[in-house]
């Protein structure tokens, strides 16, 4: 009798699941690598969960598919003073839930971005002041002159100050306040983007839906109506769930699995550069390293031992092999993509391991020495990969590599801030998050300082004054000219000194159903926006 | 010596052996297998610990027999330029460690454990078995998995790469010794009744010598037993640890790393860097578990 | 009786505090949760602000005690990962795990029970021999192993089968099933049977040992030299007293397929359990790691009561023992 009912209330489910899809829906079925961690925008700085988050909250201003800037709930904007700039903001836009989008919904999102819980901090100090002017226009102040403002402004999400105030979510949530008051915002969502989030699982399937009263509906390209997002952390079940065709699109996509796709009927590998570098660092700091056989000395605050390194790596050998020829060798620290890049400066460091062996017995290692690599495993395309072959590259200049690959939860504790920078040799990715050059200064390049505010990512404690000078004039200069003149100084020291050792900017790499348009951001991001389904 | 020798080869045990092609195909497999890997120095065709040896244009070479494939690299090479057949080599002798020595260290624990509890009986015998019953309860790969954790936990992270090896035969050891301590635990009480303890007790021998030079012999049977198809299980452990990612990592690997490594390869085409040490590793468990049951068969005198 | 059944209980008590001790103990090193719950701008004191909040910062013993206290509620916090509390996760998590443990479990039992008998019965035919090769390559065949080349085969080369993923799952408020639907089905497939083979081959090789040491045993001896038939010899006796240990074992063996369906679901990314205690240690999710282990203890624990109860009913000898 028991199973009998639960049976029938099955099929009445399943009857009901029918109906609720109008015929002739588009349902787009989309996997990534791991979930959004939480459906509130200010409660996690990270690309991915933004990025799903993009299609459901908007910014002011946000990026089309070549990442160029485009008005969004701002229609226009003017620059007052170095430090006071202008905006209009769209009329006529309401919320999901109905409510209209005002200027008072931007001051409390600003507001909401600074609070206890919010991992956004470091983008609402960006800004000093709101004011508003009326209910379409507002005012922000800058505690210094920025010229990446408009950048940064991309990943402000806004959030309807009514419907927090309602739901007591006010305050961004931590991680710590999960399930408790005030984490409203965190399993429901109320944006004013195309997509509406229908059902949530976390790390199993989010389902969205299209928003029919989004403002833009007329200018966007999509015709998706409902959307299925499924995590799968295998790379192999991720490309053999888009094999099977039971996937519209996955990523990433393992490089070396291109061909397959390519030989593949009905799918293929989409591709492009991406904007995050990969690069070699090497503690300049300590006085004896902590991980190594030479002892009282450290052999990397010789720049004749940090060139050796670089002389020693054959970048292209590993853009042949393990990236399958898909990656873009670099000489910088950030990619063309970013703002501030200069082609002229990108010269990626010769391959010479002649002129490494003989760098190393100049600098008193003639038989090379041993070091510790410190290498995450789970972290960026192949990356693990990556490293084994740096250590046989430099193992052929004598010197000897002890690899310790770790997961990245594991290799983050240990070679961050919070593991009190604990690494001889690292290898690491950045992808500014403003897209623009002052962000690697300021996180990688320049001198660490005392409050961890600059250099936080300076995992190896590189320190040059006249580049923090520069930094400095990076940060303010609006004129275009004068602030690329910094740059390219500053890049030029950089090189010279090899304070770092860039291997290359990972690829892109999506598979996607064929007849699926798609447009593959430089930042990775996935905007539903721009698919079409056939 | 010889004589006991003798006694072997005309004995029953010798006899069921010999009639049987397949036991006689799995003794020679594993015999071989373990041989190339314990001379992998001299067997294999290049050291994969030099890592001068390889170049990374070397890279995913497939078998010789396959266009673009080289007879240097017979069964061609990893994403490292690293010859494959050499990587099994090497990554035998990794998991055949592993799986012999956890074992024996699990018999030494299960032994010592089977007897006390055996010989003492009383609270001692509680204690001890019904720490046994629960281990027992849970199943082995995730004690190991938790064995593991906590001891690699407990070293600096510089050291796991080294000590990985040491950290799983603690882990696969302290996961499998119940079964041993159970088995000797039962015929130690049935021995301990018989006479020869009971006289051995009168004219006042020490407890161990008691232990380990009478009782211990006359309970051996079932361990050899036991430990040969627990060989075939901690080579799996240890293979499914690796897999996993919480084995040996890939500059010093074991088959279970091989395979999660190429498992990556899989559908790109370069099906020999996975297919190949997961045929090695199937065939070296099968001929052991083959072995195993034989054993057993034959040693049971019920089944002949 | 219920004497020992209490003393049973204060014994379980005990393993699962072992169990949640070490448990915990391990979760110390296993790396840092924060550096995954802030992003790359976010700077050292905020982070150090996150860690006071979550209480990471506090003794081991304190965050121990905190823990068994709040568990002892049924409240096992929340996850640091996904930001919602975890007996929800659970709760939502669990059924796949079930119905994917129990439809291998049958297929382990259908399958390997008749071959069992079988291989007891006519020992020395090919097609037991051949049995028990079969039973002896599954045993020498490892999980991940089977799952890896399923997906291969089934999935990719010959796409008859998802790959992963339970299907279409349907809802019924308290439970949610895949085995309502073709897709959810069709989904069970591959991951029921690579979690199924090796408890198959357990339980051949188990049934036709037990069968063969009862079939020697002096009763079957007297019911042929009755004249009874061989059939009703073989079923009604020989396999009626195979089954008792057969059925502990199990029953014990119902514990492993959960553990080992942390293989099989990271193989087929099938959203149970198993998966989400893979991702959680990949994560650092410590609520997570503990309430899973927590609860595996208390599985087994579980289990093992029943089966020792089971025992104490059906075998009186033991009841004199105790």
């Amino acid at each position: 009798m028991k199973l009998k009912s639960i049976i029938i209330a099955g099929m009445s489910v399943l009857a009901l699941g029918g109906l609720a899809l109008p015929a002739g829906a588009q349902t787009f079925k989309f996997a990534f690598q791991a979930d959004a961690q939480s459906l509130d925008p200010h409660s996690l700085n990270e690309t991915f969960t933004l990025g799903l988050l993009g299609n459901v909250y908007e910014g002011l201003i946000s990026y089309d598919k070549d990442m160029n800037r485009v008005p969004t709930l701002a229609v226009g904007w003017e620059v007052l003073s170095p430090t006071k700039w202008r905006f209009d903001l769209r009329q006529g836009v309401k919320f999901q839930n109905g409510n209209d989008f005002t200027a008072e919904d931007v001051v409390f999102t600003w507001e909401r971005m600074g609070s206890e819980g919010s991992d956004q901090k470091a983008l609402a100090g960006l800004i000093e002041n709101i004011t508003i002017i009326d209910d379409y226009t507002i005012e922000i102040d800058t505690p210094i002159p920025n010229p990446t403002l408009l950048n940064d402004l991309v990943t402000m999400y806004i959030m309807d100050k009514e419907w927090a105030v309602a739901n007591n979510a006010t305050k961004s949530s931590s991680p710590a306040d999960a399930g408790r008051d005030g984490s409203y915002a965190t399993t429901n969502a109320n944006g004013t983007g195309p997509f509406m989030v229908e059902s949530r699982q976390p790390d199993v399937k989010t389902v969205l839906v299209r928003n029919e009263n989004y403002w833009g509906n007329d200018s966007i390209a999509t015709n998706v109506q409902r959307v299925e997002f499924t995590p799968v952390s295998q790379a192999a079940t991720r490309v053999a769930a888009l094999l099977s065709g039971q996937i519209d699109l996955v990523y990433p996509v393992p490089v070396q699995d291109w061909n397959r796709l390519g030989n593949a009927d009905g799918v293929s590998a989409l591709t492009g550069p991406e904007a995050r570098t990969i690069f070699l660092g090497m503690d300049q700091a300590r006085d004896e390293l902590l991980y190594s056989s030479v002892k009282g000395a450290n052999p990397f605050k010789d720049p004749r031992v940090r060139h050796a390194f670089a002389f020693a790596i054959d970048i292209n050998a590993i853009r042949e092999t393990i990236m399958r020829g898909a990656a873009t060798p670099s000489g910088l620290m950030w990619a063309p993509q970013i703002q501030g890049y200069n082609a002229q400066a990108n010269t990626p460091h010769p391959f010479n391991p002649d002129k490494a062996r003989s760098l190393l017995a100049d600098a008193g290692y003639p038989d090379g020495f041993t070091v510790t690599m410190d290498c995450p495993n789970d972290r960026y395309v192949n990356d693990e990969k990556i490293c084994q072959a740096v250590a046989g590259m430099l193992a052929k200049v004598g010197v000897t590599i002890d690899l310790l690959a770790q997961p990245k939860s594991q290799y983050f504790a240990k070679v961050l801030a919070q593991g009190g920078y604990d690494t001889s040799f690292y290898l690491l990715g950045w992808t500014p998050g403003s897209m623009d050059v002052f962000n690697v200064f300021n996180n990688l390049i320049a001198c660490r300082n005392e409050e961890g505010t600059v250099g936080g990512f300076n995992l190896g404690g590189y320190c040059n004054e006249r580049i923090d000078e520069l930094s400095r004039i990076i940060a303010s200069e609006t004129d275009v000219e004068l602030r690329q003149a910094a740059i390219d100084e500053a890049a030029q020291i950089l090189k010279d000194e090899a304070g770092y050792i860039p291997l290359f900017q990972q690829p892109l790499s999506w598979g996607v159903r064929d007849g699926v348009s798609v447009a593959q951001r430089a930042d990775n991001v996935l905007d539903l926006r721009n698919v079409v389904m056939p | 010596m010889i004589d006991s020798l003798r006694r072997f080869f005309a004995g029953d045990l010798w006899w069921s052996f010999r009639s049987s092609p397949i036991v006689v195909l799995a003794a020679m497999t594993t015999v071989s297998m373990v041989f190339a890997s314990v001379f992998a120095n001299f067997v294999a065709p290049y050291d994969i610990f030099d890592l001068t040896q390889f170049n990374l244009m070397d890279g995913l070479k497939p078998p010789f027999w396959m266009e673009r494939g080289e007879i240097g690299f017979l069964l061609g090479t990893d994403d490292q330029g690293r010859d494959v057949l050499s990587t099994i080599l090497y990554g035998s002798r990794v998991s055949l460690t592993v799986g012999f020595f956890s074992v024996i260290f699990a018999m030494l624990i299960g032994i010592f454990v089977g007897l006390v509890a055996g010989y003492s009986g009383g609270w001692i015998d509680a204690v001890l078995m019904r720490i046994a019953d629960v281990q027992l309860s849970f199943p082995a790969i995730l004690i190991a998995l938790l064995v593991d954790g906590i001891i690699s936990g407990l070293l600096p992270d510089q050291a796991q790469g080294e000590l990985a090896i040491y950290v799983l035969i603690a882990a696969i050891s302290l996961s499998f010794w119940v079964q041993y301590a159970r088995t000797v635990r039962s015929s130690t009480m049935v021995e301990r009744t018989k006479e020869y303890v009971q006289a051995a007790q009168v004219i006042g021998l020490p407890k161990p010598l008691i232990l380990f030079r009478h009782i211990l012999p006359n309970v051996m049977g079932p361990v050899l037993v036991i430990a040969t198809i627990q060989l075939a299980l901690a080579i799996i452990t240890e293979a499914t640890l690796s897999f996993l990612g919480v084995g040996v990592p890939p500059t010093s690997p074991s088959l279970g790393t091989l395979i999660r490594v190429g498992n990556d390869y899989l559908f790109s085409g370069e099906w020999w860097i996975t297919v190949f040490p997961g045929l090695a590793l199937v065939i070296l468990v099968l001929a052991v578990n083959i072995l195993g049951d034989w054993l057993r068969d034959a040693l049971n005198p019920k089944l002949r | 009786m219920l004497f020992f059944i209490g003393r049973r209980l204060y014994q379980a008590a005990l393993v699962m505090l072992t169990v949640a001790l070490v448990a915990f103990a391990m979760f110390q090193y296993v790396g840092d949760p924060v550096s995954n719950l802030a992003g790359q701008d976010t700077t050292v004191a905020d982070r150090e602000l996150l860690r006071e909040a979550l209480g990471l910062n506090d003794s081991v013993l304190e965050q121990f005690g905190r823990f068994i206290f709040n568990a002892v509620q049924g409240e096992f916090g929340q996850s640091y990962r996904m930001r919602v509390p975890v007996s929800d996760l659970i709760a939502e998590r669990f059924p796949a795990t079930l119905e994917l443990s129990l439809v291998s479990a049958l297929i382990a039992l259908i399958v390997g029970i008749p071959m069992g008998v079988y291989t007891a019965l006519r020992r020395n035919s090919w097609l037991a021999r051949s049995f028990m090769t079969l039973s002896l390559i599954g045993i020498s065949l490892p999980t991940f192993l089977i799952g890896i080349f399923l997906i291969l085969f089934f999935g990719v080369i010959l796409q008859w089968l998802p790959t992963f993923g339970r299907g279409q799952v349907v809802d019924l408020g308290w439970w949610t099933t895949g085995l309502l639907t073709a897709s959810g089905w069709k989904s069970m497939i591959m991951p029921a049977i690579t979690l199924a083979v090796f408890q198959m081959t357990l339980i051949v090789r188990l049934i036709r040992a037990e069968m063969l040491e009862v079939l020697r045993t002096d009763y079957i001896k007297f019911a042929r030299a009755r004249g009874l038939t061989e059939r009703s010899i073989s079923f009604s006796h020989a396999l009626k007293n195979t089954l008792v240990p057969v059925i502990t074992i199990i029953g014990l063996q119902i514990g492993s397929l959960i553990a080992f369906a942390i293989i099989t679901e990271s193989v087929f990314q099938w959203p149970g359990m198993g998966l989400l205690f893979i991702q959680a240690i990949g994560e650092v999710d410590i609520p997570i790691m503990s309430a899973y282990l927590l609860l595996i203890g208390f599985v087994f624990v579980l289990i093992n009561l029943i089966v020792d109860i089971l025992y104490f009913s059906i075998d009186p000898r033991l009841r004199v023992e105790r």
